[in-house]
């Protein structure tokens, strides 16, 4: 940090706020970035579908729909240098009806005008060919080969790492409170004091608008929909194959069936206003509504087979498009309204956000050399037998399993806690513990007594996603009599 | 407890058995007992005995042993006599894959990854539970949600608490017995609420934990919603219709700062799932000969992970039966095939075994749709003879019913299968 501060601080730690600081620090200057919650990607991008989208689905006539391409390009080199899942599994979009004919037309129009290679219109049977549990419904479909999928919450540990390695002040737990100018430098006040930056990158999703506001330059409005994601037990892995879309509205991509990068099915989300940027409410509703529509289009889904459930809220502006660009306040640069396809477009978003700096006058001499890559976490379930054999015999952390469901050994959970996982939740989306069948019944004590022990705290101490989220007391912090007994017999 | 791993791994055994809790280290002493030569049990966790270790409250043995034992208590009992009967008891291991020719491979935090083979295989994985998502419980998902078998171990094992005031959704045994475990440690409990007309436990436990210290359960009730961005803050429960679809007009709000959810088990069947076993759509357990024999050749099952008992004294009878066999099937003597299909009808959900014979005596588990008052337990052919009848005073469904059945009783029956219900008299 120079005496006057950082050159650029990010506000939000989601893949957008993760994609910046990773290509920022590319470069020779001094990146910050403050996220509210206590480790990154704990907001929307959790709760993303994990698409990397094949880039024809949106309009080259918009930002988004020129930045989805350009990002659905990185992705694969990125998954290489930061060591996380990638899968290239492509797309179906699915029409149901004759009606639906002119969208499949339009999506392969909009391929061709962008420059996305290989979609093409497939006919009734060699879509059931090649997804034989889709609906007999169907009348045909468009295959998209680009399409790939990812954990959208390792990308951001991923991204924030790597830029860490790379000189990122990361600050969790350190919600803005408020901006103010001094001289030719931002004075963003937190409640673990100010942190001075000259550009300031407002990446922070539902709450771009607020944080634009308090930057004197509130002149748009950030309204929350909601889309709710449920996941299907492992057993109905190769349900499906590709990703499978229905013909889209105007406003969303609507429900798909997704074979997600661990091989579970998940299908979702929802596309619903709400008021709260913070309502991440699951309904009723709402899961009816996805089971309906995903079993419209894989007609075995049950709801038996639903083994988890969470939502995310879109940060949508009623331009439908992103906003990315410099305000009247000199040096804040809003990167708002990032819905769908945001984390496709990430990769590219940062980089059109490098060129604004540049031509803002921000200096940005290129880093050394490039950053070395980072090792690809263990994976111990999906290893040949012969090299669990190797590595079981040379480190004894990965002869035993904590998580029966997924598959996770107490080395694959200590090394997460050495990257960074402070939380049960950090814990689950970084080694899957939990994420299973069982939803963490078996494992839920010993991650919290591996977390205790690293932070050496008491259990108590062990929170599912930090703030206010304790999961246990200590006996002595339960207050109040015990119960009277004398009548019981 | 006691250190019991084997120092050496053989490579081959005639008896492997998955879980060693109370059903697999019956099947696996039972095995020994019946001529096997080699017999090892492999469980995950650092000491064997299962769930019983956590379940530190009296109220077993009465059956098997005719005492009333704590959990941790039957648990030595049974590793003690397994241990004294020559079984290699292997802890802090899983099985990775049991293959369909029986070669099994294992991961030890002794030995590392092993492989060995076995000549018949005890299942006995036991049951996980049902949680707020199997439900599908909506609302936010903030810390302070568990399983009541979570709570427990929390509890019991770890000696911390879940919270000040807690609401209960169910009314299983685990649930029950974890409202009075919390009201003893000082935590309140706002109530057991039960989406079925009756209580889903034992009646001795309704009494014992929740009578006893006043806890109200509320029947034909259930969770609707969770509220609390970090941690729970209040749940809301509603009273549902004839149809069990809540009523959101007459929902209640509960504040409490913990939800525990005890709606039942699930058998854990994945090892089952790999082999390929048929499964038995109502119990989600393998579906069973009155050898305790799965539709694999040489592969047993008992316990839990066949269907879910409310005694564990019940698991150790059907592991002893199951081990038998299995010792038996190790030394080439194949069980006799079964001649009769039992097929569940009239207020009969399930029953085990799914098959018998008419030349040897069995017991008969089932488990009744409905509570009944002065009721009649019917076998009966297809085409509607009766064969057999019992008078039963009363059955509900967390009741499991025994049927003993001795080879007389079918002297006079020559079908292949026999009709199962449970009616009014």
């Amino acid at each position: 940090m120079t005496a006057a501060g950082h050159d650029v601080a990010i506000i939000g730690g989601g893949v957008v706020g993760c994609a910046l600081a990773h290509e920022l620090t590319r470069h020779r200057i001094d990146v910050t970035l403050l996220e509210r919650a206590t480790e990154v990607g704990f907001g929307t991008s959790k709760a993303n579908s994990g698409i990397i989208h094949g880039g024809h689905h949106a309009s080259p006539t918009t930002l988004k729909g020129r930045l989805e391409w350009i990002g659905n390009q990185r992705w694969g080199d990125l998954c290489d240098e930061l060591g996380f899942g990638f899968a290239r599994v492509g797309e179906l979009t699915v029409a149901l009806s004759e009606a639906d004919l002119p969208t499949l037309d339009h999506l392969v129009e909009q391929a061709e005008a962008k420059g996305v290679p290989g979609v093409e219109r497939w006919d009734r049977d060699r879509v059931l060919a090649a997804e034989p549990n889709l609906t007999t419904d169907v009348v045909a479909a468009v295959h998209g080969p680009t399409t790939a999928v990812i954990n959208p919450y390792e990308a951001c540990f991923g991204l924030a790492e790597q830029a860490v390695h790379q000189g990122l002040v990361l600050r969790t737990d350190c919600p803005v409170l408020g901006l103010a100018r001094n001289g030719d430098t931002w004075v963003i006040r937190t409640p673990a004091g100010p942190v001075h930056a000259r550009y300031v990158l407002n990446a922070a999703g539902v709450f771009a608008d607020a944080v634009a506001t308090m930057a004197g330059v509130g002149d748009f409005t950030i309204r929350p929909r909601k889309g709710e994601e449920y996941l299907l037990d492992k057993r109905l892995a190769g349900l499906v194959h590709r990703v499978i879309y229905p013909c889209p509205t105007p406003t969303t991509k609507g429900t798909l069936v997704i074979p997600t990068y661990d091989g579970t099915i998940m299908i979702g989300p929802t596309a619903d206003l709400v008021d709260d940027p913070d309502d991440v409410t699951t309904s009723a509703d709402g899961a009816d509504r996805v089971l309906a529509a995903a079993r419209r289009l894989v007609p075995g889904i049950s709801d038996r087979d639903v083994i988890a459930q969470f939502a995310g809220v879109r940060a949508v502006l009623d331009s439908e498009d992103f906003l990315i660009g410099p305000t009247a306040a000199p040096g804040f640069v809003n990167v708002a309204g990032i819905q769908s396809p945001g984390l496709t477009a990430a990769p590219a978003i940062a980089e059109l956000v490098v060129d604004l700096l540049r031509a803002q006058g921000l200096e940005l001499a290129p880093a050394a050399g490039p950053a070395p890559p980072l090792p690809r976490p263990v994976h111990f379930a999906s290893l040949p037998t012969e090299d669990q054999r190797a590595l079981a015999e040379r480190d004894p952390r990965y002869r035993r399993i904590v998580c029966r469901c997924e598959f996770v050994t107490e080395g694959e959970v200590l090394d997460a806690i050495d990257r960074g996982a402070r939380t049960l939740d950090g814990l689950k989306f970084r080694t899957r513990t939990g994420m299973g069948r069982c939803q963490g019944g078996f494992c839920t004590s010993r991650c919290m007594e591996l977390l205790a022990h690293d932070q050496g705290a008491p259990l108590s101490a062990v929170t599912k996603r930090g703030g206010g989220s304790w999961l246990v007391l200590e006996r002595d912090e339960v207050q109040g009599p015990g119960p009277d007994t004398g009548g019981a017999p | 407890m006691i250190d019991a791993r084997p120092h050496v791994l053989h490579d081959h055994y005639d008896v492997v058995v998955a879980g060693g809790g109370p059903a697999g280290l019956g099947a696996a002493l039972a095995a020994r007992e019946a001529g096997a030569e080699r017999v090892l049990v492999v469980d995950r966790e650092t000491e064997a005995g299962g769930i019983l270790l956590q379940c530190i409250h009296a109220g077993f043995g009465l059956h098997h042993f005719g005492e009333e034992l704590t959990g941790p208590e039957y648990a030595q009992r049974v590793l003690e006599a397994a241990l004294d009967g020559g079984v290699d008891v292997l802890t802090d291991a899983y099985l990775l894959d049991v293959g369909a020719d029986r070669a099994v491979k294992l991961l030890s935090g002794e030995h590392g990854v092993a492989t060995l083979d076995t000549r018949a295989a005890v299942l006995a994985m036991g049951a996980r539970e049902r949680t707020r998502s199997a439900i599908r419980i909506p609302g936010e998902r903030p810390a302070g949600v568990f399983t009541a078998g979570l709570a427990q171990r929390l509890v019991n094992l770890h000696g911390v608490l879940p919270g000040r005031r807690v609401a209960i959704l169910g009314s299983g045994d685990i649930g029950l017995i974890m409202a009075r475990r919390l009201t003893l440690e000082g935590v309140e409990v706002a109530g057991v609420f039960e989406l079925l007309p009756h209580a889903n436990g034992l009646t001795r436990n309704v009494v014992q934990c929740l009578h006893d210290f006043d806890i109200p359960l509320h029947l034909s009730t259930t969770v609707i919603g969770i509220d609390g961005r970090d941690r729970v803050e209040r749940v809301t429960v509603a009273p549902v219709d004839d149809h069990r679809r809540p009523l959101p007009d007459r929902a209640w709000d509960v504040a409490c700062d913990t939800l525990l959810v005890s709606v039942g088990l699930i058998p854990e069947n994945e090892l089952s799932r790999q082999l390929r076993l048929r499964l038995d759509p109502v119990t989600q357990g393998p579906v069973v000969t009155s050898a305790m024999e799965t539709s694999r050749d040489g592969v047993f099952a008992c316990g839990n992970v066949v269907h879910i008992h409310d005694l564990v004294d019940f698991v150790s009878a059907e592991a002893t039966l199951a081990g038998h066999h299995a010792g038996l099937f190790a030394a080439g003597r194949h069980p006799r095939a079964d001649n009769v299909r039992l097929q569940p009808a009239t207020n009969v959900a399930y029953c085990v075994p799914h098959t018998i014979s008419t030349e040897r005596e069995h017991t008969v588990y089932l488990r009744v749709r409905n509570p009944l008052e002065r009721c009649v337990l019917r076998l009966s052919t297809p085409d509607g003879v009766v064969v057999h009848e019992r008078k039963l005073r009363y059955v509900v469904p967390p009741e499991m019913v025994n049927l003993r059945l001795r080879p007389a009783v079918l002297a006079d029956f020559h079908g292949d299968a026999l009709q199962v219900e449970v009616l009014a008299r």
